[in-house]
């Protein structure tokens, strides 16, 4: 195999993850414990390194590299650019947290990247071993973080839970994959598309290929009835960590459903549309239903992500140009609304304490109230109240589906995102209606956490009024 | 043409002013006050140009703006109003003076928060009347809800919370299929535009499902009877300034809806099922008139009068329908119509002073319970005259405006059927009774207890806001034909268009309206 230096080129932001996290785990190493926090400076820094250079290789014509294992075209530039950047807002969330329970170690930090690596390998794949390699690389990071409080049984116990069932899903999508290769004889999209093309769809192997991979990609996402890791791991992972399981890797994933479905599976869509169906509808009303009875305010966001997930796989199912690009842009401005979300929680921890109920957030409008305008933002948002982006993104799934002609499938998405505006609004409540208690100390945040919640929170707003140049971006990936 | 975006200056500037408020904390409350109350005099006064920049001779959109929004969704920044949004604009700037004023001293906990709440809420509002485009209508139409929700849920009665999230989902319930109708649309269409809208051909079937979504949209927001049980829960909990907002303008917003998007877009489907909209119109004048008899609490009666009264505003729309079937003669079709957009301003009025009144004797006493009152008069005079003029205004007596509406309503009525006529002319009893009756229980009689004997009259403030309001209902009770007269035109071309029929080719044999007449060809010179 003849190798070329510059195949490199289009991986640069990967290799500056890669280097960062190589230098955390040596600095971690040498450096004093007072200047821990020189790991969290530097990996902010990697991390914005990697965001320019994806800007500075991203655009232009599409480049297949490593033998066309690796793809650099615009689908991937956007996704790692709002991986990086969703990323980059988890970490700065999560400092005052780990600081204040001496946990501001180098292990963190690690890991951190490599799922961060994880995630923009998944979305840069040409084939399907770039892509299992890149999932693994995220879920085995993430199964340890999930443990990361190694003093906290119900971490261990979530880690177990995801780790047997992360497996178990790995296990599915990698037997469909094998499935596919043998029937098609390659592991790599484009030559694997030319395949069904040739061969039709006649074949039960791809078929049935196709259903196991349907099934990892249901694992990945946490969609119903594939969803019994989500609630569990949410709750019992520790704050920062579930901020940086619930966010990028939804941008991950749906990267991981494109490649998969139609870059390589794209002439199956009449076989996988109805199984994404069956899931979506599932999704929204398991998802939206259940979370209503939660009290655990982490264990809510777990079932309202579950609904999110039902949304998502409406743009996907539909099928066209307009449905990927709003299945994209959901996908994405989600993740913001995610990261909003938890970054609230974190903020409302504290040193031996951590905000888990929904009454902890009670009177926060008199505790700080600019963070509670930016939560009350998250929560409209994902209710899908105008004028947040999560209308939008609604609005763009619903029309998506619309165009196909499935207006009664708009209609049952609409029916649960009514259900779903009930639990939104209740934490919405506790924000605004309630006294804060007695014993609730004033909020510390340093400034960099402020300014980012502020950027988070308005960020909602200033896409849901100007939803057209994301939107844009988007389409322009799909051609659409 | 360089013309200037007068409507975005009125959408944008109440927002603007809402965030500087907001901005101003509550360090000093009385900066919050006085910066909301100078930006809603401004919205109002800039407001007047509408009123007399609008050229009534058309029924074109005027003050139209067109800006691209979400270019690779056709979805347009597009403003513009004619003589049936325009006077709910009015309207709704001149209640926001009101509204802060009636909160001035009344408002103690954060009071920049409520301030900028109603503030923003009235720049959202104005651009419900104003937008023309579905999308941006949609937006400005669910974005009220969250100022509303907050305020309800901040300065509240006790039983607040429940009252707000009812109010939240019961709206949020009836626009979502409003959504997925407008996106069917838009692929009828082709484009986001209401007037786009207006002009699609739309089959028998595709209309009923239509129509049936607007339904619940803005029969919710109406309400109309069977959705009307969110209104006295969120009337009686809600402040003051919440419930004149309420039954001011937000009702008016779902009767607006019917005129913009119902009758307009399915006029063969509204025709098919006028009888259902006229059968809940008369029901809620009568049956909820009864209802408002039994009251106890008097933001709840005045919230069951609300109900009563909105339902002769839908009935004086539908009733378009039954005069084109029986006669030939439009004019009372335009004139029911009228009355209905007569009667949505006069109980915007009327209503908003009701709640101040009630306003007034909460800030003092702390009940709203009928039974703690009696007496009122006695201690505070002045009060007792306005209180006593609303309510008659409020059970229709001329001179009033509460009586041009109605009055217009009951004779397009007579047109279409006479036994209808009678049950709606029942409201001129019920409402004198169940107002007038709350009125000697409450003003009259001997004094009840020591809080009535401690009451003071109306302070300035307050008397200005109810003597303005007095005014503003004389005026427009006494000469309402300027009023009617900037309507004129967009109604009678509202009424062509949704008297004709609009179904396709295949289908014209099921029309019951008029069939559109063949287009004459056009010879090129």
């Amino acid at each position: 195999m003849h190798f070329d230096a510059a195949n490199l080129l289009p991986i640069l932001p990967e290799i500056a993850v890669l280097l960062t996290a190589a230098i955390v785990l040596v600095v971690d190493l040498y450096i004093a414990e007072r200047h821990r926090e020189v790991i969290h400076g530097l990996t902010l820094i990697g991390l914005v390194a990697a965001v320019a250079l994806t800007g500075a290789v991203g655009g232009g014509a599409t480049e297949l590299v490593f033998d066309g294992n690796v793809v650099r075209d615009s689908l991937a530039d956007l996704l790692k650019g709002a991986i990086l950047v969703v990323s980059l807002l988890v970490f700065i969330y999560a400092r005052p947290w780990l600081r204040d329970r001496d946990m501001l170690v180098g292990e963190f930090y690690m890991l951190g990247l490599f799922a961060v690596l994880g995630m923009l390998v998944m979305v840069a794949a040409n084939s399907f071993i770039t892509v299992y390699l890149g999932l693994e690389l995220l879920a085995l990071s993430l199964y340890a973080l999930v443990a990361f409080d190694r003093d906290s049984s119900r971490g261990a116990e979530a880690a177990m839970k995801y780790f047997v069932l992360g497996a178990l899903g790995s296990g599915m999508l990698l037997y469909g994959i094998s499935m596919v290769y043998g029937a098609t004889g390659s592991v790599e999209f484009g030559a694997v598309a030319e395949a069904l093309a040739s061969q039709g769809m006649e074949n039960k192997v791809l078929v049935f290929g196709l259903v196991f991979m349907v099934i990892g990609i249901g694992f990945k996402f946490g969609a119903v009835p594939f969803h019994m890791w989500v609630p569990d791991v949410y709750e019992g992972a520790p704050t920062p960590v579930v901020l940086l399981l619930g966010s990028a890797p939804k941008i991950a994933a749906f990267g991981l459903a494109i490649r998969l479905l139609v870059d390589g599976l794209g002439s199956l869509h009449a076989d996988w549309q109805g199984m994404l169906l069956i899931l979506a509808v599932l999704s929204m009303g398991i998802g939206n239903l259940v979370a209503i009875a939660q009290r655990n305010i982490k264990r809510m966001l777990a079932y309202s992500t579950i609904s999110h997930v039902g949304f998502i796989f409406l743009g996907l199912l539909a099928g066209t140009e307009q449905g990927y690009a709003a299945a994209m842009f959901y996908t994405i401005t989600y993740a913001v609304m995610a990261t909003g979300a938890f970054g609230i929680l974190i903020i409302l921890s504290r040193k031996g304490f951590d905000a888990e109920r929904i009454e902890d957030l009670k009177g926060l409008n008199e505790r700080d109230s600019w963070y509670a305008a930016m939560m009350a933002l998250v929560m409209f948002s994902m209710a899908g109240v105008p004028p947040l982006v999560g209308f939008m993104a609604k609005l763009l799934v619903l029309e998506a589906v619309v165009r196909i002609g499935f207006v009664w499938l708009a209609v049952v998405a609409v029916i649960f995102s009514i259900i779903g505006a009930f639990y939104y609004l209740r934490v919405v409540r506790y924000i605004y209606f309630d006294k804060p208690e007695e014993d609730a100390p004033a909020l510390v945040s340093s400034g960099g956490v402020r300014v980012a919640m502020s950027l988070n929170g308005l960020a909602l707003l200033a896409l849901g009024i100007f939803p057209a140049s994301l939107l844009a971006v988007c389409q322009a990936v799909f051609g659409a | 043409m360089y013309q200037f975006p007068l409507l975005t200056l009125l959408i944008w500037l109440p927002i603007v002013g809402g965030i500087a408020v907001l901005a101003s904390g509550d360090r000093s409350a009385s900066t919050s006050k006085w910066t909301a109350l100078g930006f809603a005099v401004l919205t109002f006064v800039s407001s007047l140009w509408l009123w007399f920049g609008f050229d009534p001779g058309t029924a074109e959109m005027q003050f139209a703006e067109r800006v691209a929004w979400i270019p690779t969704f056709d979805v347009y920044y597009a403003l513009g109003v004619d003589g049936i949004s325009m006077p709910l604009i009015i309207l709704t700037t001149f209640i926001t003076i009101f509204v802060v004023i009636a909160g001035w001293e009344v408002i103690s906990y954060k009071p920049s928060q409520y301030m900028a709440a109603f503030l923003i809420m009235e720049g959202v509002m104005i651009g419900v009347f104003s937008a023309l485009d579905a999308v941006l209508f949609y937006v400005f139409w669910e974005a009220m809800l969250i100022p509303m929700f907050i305020i309800i849920g901040v300065w509240g009665g006790p039983n607040r919370v429940y009252a707000t999230i009812k109010f939240f989902i019961y709206t949020f319930f009836g626009s979502v299929f409003m959504l997925v109708a407008l996106i069917y649309m838009y692929f009828q269409a082709d484009s986001f535009s209401i007037l786009d809208f207006h002009g699609l051909e739309l089959g028998m079937t595709a209309q009923t499902l239509i129509f049936i979504a607007f339904l619940l949209a803005f029969a919710v927001k109406v309400p109309m009877f069977p959705v009307h049980t969110w209104l006295p829960d969120a009337h009686v909990e809600a402040p003051t300034g919440g419930s004149v907002v309420l039954a001011a303008i937000m009702l008016k917003i779902g009767g607006y809806g019917f005129l913009r998007f119902s009758m307009p877009i399915a006029p063969d489907a509204s025709a098919a099922l006028a009888w259902l909209i006229i059968a809940m119109s008369l029901i809620a004048v009568v049956y909820i008139g009864f209802v408002a008899l039994a009251q106890r609490d008097m933001k709840k009666l005045i919230a069951y009068s609300s109900i009563a009264h909105m339902g002769f505003v839908t009935l004086g729309f539908f009733i378009v329908f039954a005069i084109v079937q029986n006669s030939t003669a439009g004019a009372g079709a335009v004139m029911g119509v009228e009355g209905g957009m007569v009667q949505m301003i006069s109980h915007g009025f009327i209503s908003g002073a009701l709640f101040l009144c009630v306003g007034v004797l909460y800030d003092r006493v702390h009940s709203r319970e009928i039974a703690d009152y009696g007496g009122v008069v006695n201690t505070m005079p002045w009060f007792g005259a306005f209180f006593v003029y609303f309510a008659m205004a409020n059970s229709g007596l001329p001179g009033t405006s509460g009586f041009v509406g109605e009055f217009m309503v009951i004779l397009a009525t007579f047109r279409a059927n006479f036994w209808w006529a009678l049950l709606a002319a029942t409201t001129l009893i019920l409402a004198a009774a169940y107002t007038l009756w709350m009125i000697k229980r409450v003003v009259f009689g001997p004094v009840a207890n020591d809080k009535v004997a401690a009451l003071t009259d109306l302070n300035r403030r307050e008397a200005l806001n109810l003597g303005v309001l007095a005014a503003a209902v004389l005026a427009l009770g006494l000469w309402p034909a300027p009023l009617l007269e900037v309507m004129h035109t967009s109604v009678e071309h509202l009424v062509a268009q949704v008297t004709t029929c609009k179904l396709p080719a295949d289908e014209i044999g099921a029309c019951v309206l008029a069939r559109p007449e063949p287009l004459a060809t056009v010879v090129q010179p």
